[in-house]
């Protein structure tokens, strides 16, 4: 690991951060407003890889835990980490390590579409797979009642795919970051 | 930025940070493993005990964190009413916000700093496998200070767009704040090899 992706880990956590601070917005018809928190998973995998976007996600999860109320929630500490939806932040670096690791595959003909199939699978799927049934253990409440407390998110979750898709696209025109074994970098 | 930590001279503020830890593990565990209402109230009792009188914590630090999951613990206890029974209820939500309680005590009561050195510590064992340990307090550091870079630099792109006549647009905001932090990166990067940070294992000073 070299130096260079020690500092893109911490700056996309930084990102990830600031990207909690926006104000949620509130989108009609959709029973909850949107944080942009998420959206901060969705690009760690997407712009910087597999590892590198996991890393970025354990790092701001670390400095959560350390006690700087970073989650969009105005939560932090470790309190959150033993909540009854802490799965879903748990699933946080797994969502983003399986967005890089679909995105570096798709990577020769990244296209909007392969990006949302990344996006959709490793930010959705992941997420509230991993969510859902901690939730349903942790708070003792049937797997179905906890999916169903689950599905209000999920159209803001498919707006935030769609959007980090688009991002994640102009990003890799303009400044592509992911590294394929058998083509040389282009960045010295 | 603000950390949740509250300073104090409390034997709970200078209890190791380890143990501190290791009692919250042990704690999670055990309300788990026994799933019984005397237990979690005992718990809950000397959660309370512990913050309040031993840490001398005012309680709006434990409220702070108690707060953001109020709600759900509400909504939980109403679910459970409706589809179990109130025992059954009240076990699963008073455990919860014991343990939620407890984790607050520890948050509010330990140093950034000793929590970094027991993250350090807790992946001493990944050495082997190339993992530094010592990175840790680094990144860390380097997180907290870029966060206020970040929202400024998003901040000084909303500004120049609003100047050309866009309003409200977020999707072309992300895109110049990214490419401008991966710049960064970079630089930052060629900074930090220049100043040896990938020679030596880095041990940082303590500081408060």
């Amino acid at each position: 690991m070299k130096t260079r992706d020690l500092a893109y880990v911490a700056l996309f956590a930084a990102i990830v951060a600031v990207l909690g601070q926006f104000p949620p917005v509130p989108v009609p018809g959709i029973p909850v407003p949107i944080t942009a928190q998420t959206l901060g998973v969705m690009l760690a995998g997407s712009v910087l890889g597999a590892r590198r976007g996991a890393l970025a996600l354990l790092l701001f999860l670390t400095v959560v835990a350390l006690g700087v109320p970073l989650l969009a929630s105005g939560a932090g500490g470790l309190g959150v980490f033993v909540g009854p939806t802490a799965g879903y932040l748990y699933s946080w670096p797994v969502a983003a390590f399986v967005i890089g690791w679909l995105t570096e595959r798709f990577w020769r003909r990244y296209n909007l579409a392969w990006a949302l199939v990344a996006n959709l699978i490793g930010g959705i799927a992941v997420i509230y797979a991993i969510g859902i049934p901690f939730t349903s253990l942790y708070a003792d409440i049937p797997l179905s009642a906890s999916a169903v407390g689950a599905l209000a998110f999920v159209p803001g979750d498919v707006v935030k795919a769609v959007a980090a898709s688009v991002v994640a696209v102009a990003v890799r025109r303009a400044y592509p970051v992911i590294e394929l074994p058998t083509r040389r970098a282009t960045a010295g | 930025m603000l950390s949740l930590y509250r300073p104090g001279t409390s034997p709970v503020h200078r209890a190791r940070a380890g143990l501190k830890l290791a009692g919250l593990a042990a704690l999670g565990t055990g309300l788990f493993a026994v799933p019984r209402i005397e237990v979690v109230l005992a718990a809950l009792a000397a959660v309370l005990a512990t913050g309040l009188l031993l840490g001398r914590l005012p309680a709006g630090a434990l409220w702070a964190q108690v707060r953001p999951v109020w709600l759900l613990l509400a909504g939980l206890f109403g679910f459970h009413l409706l589809v179990t029974d109130a025992l059954t209820g009240t076990v699963a939500v008073l455990r919860l916000l014991a343990l939620v309680l407890a984790a607050a005590v520890v948050t509010a009561t330990t140093r950034v700093t000793e929590l970094v050195a027991v993250v350090e510590w807790l992946l001493r064992p990944l050495e082997v496998v190339g993992v530094r340990p010592a990175r840790v307090g680094l990144l860390v550091a380097m997180t907290l200070r870029f966060i206020p870079v970040v929202a400024e630099r998003a901040a000084r792109i909303r500004e120049a767009q609003a100047a050309r006549g866009a309003s409200g647009v977020r999707l072309g905001l992300l895109v110049p704040l990214l490419v401008q932090v991966l710049q960064l990166a970079h630089t930052l990067g060629e900074a930090l090899d220049a100043r040896g940070a990938d020679d030596v294992p880095v041990r940082r000073p303590r500081r408060a």
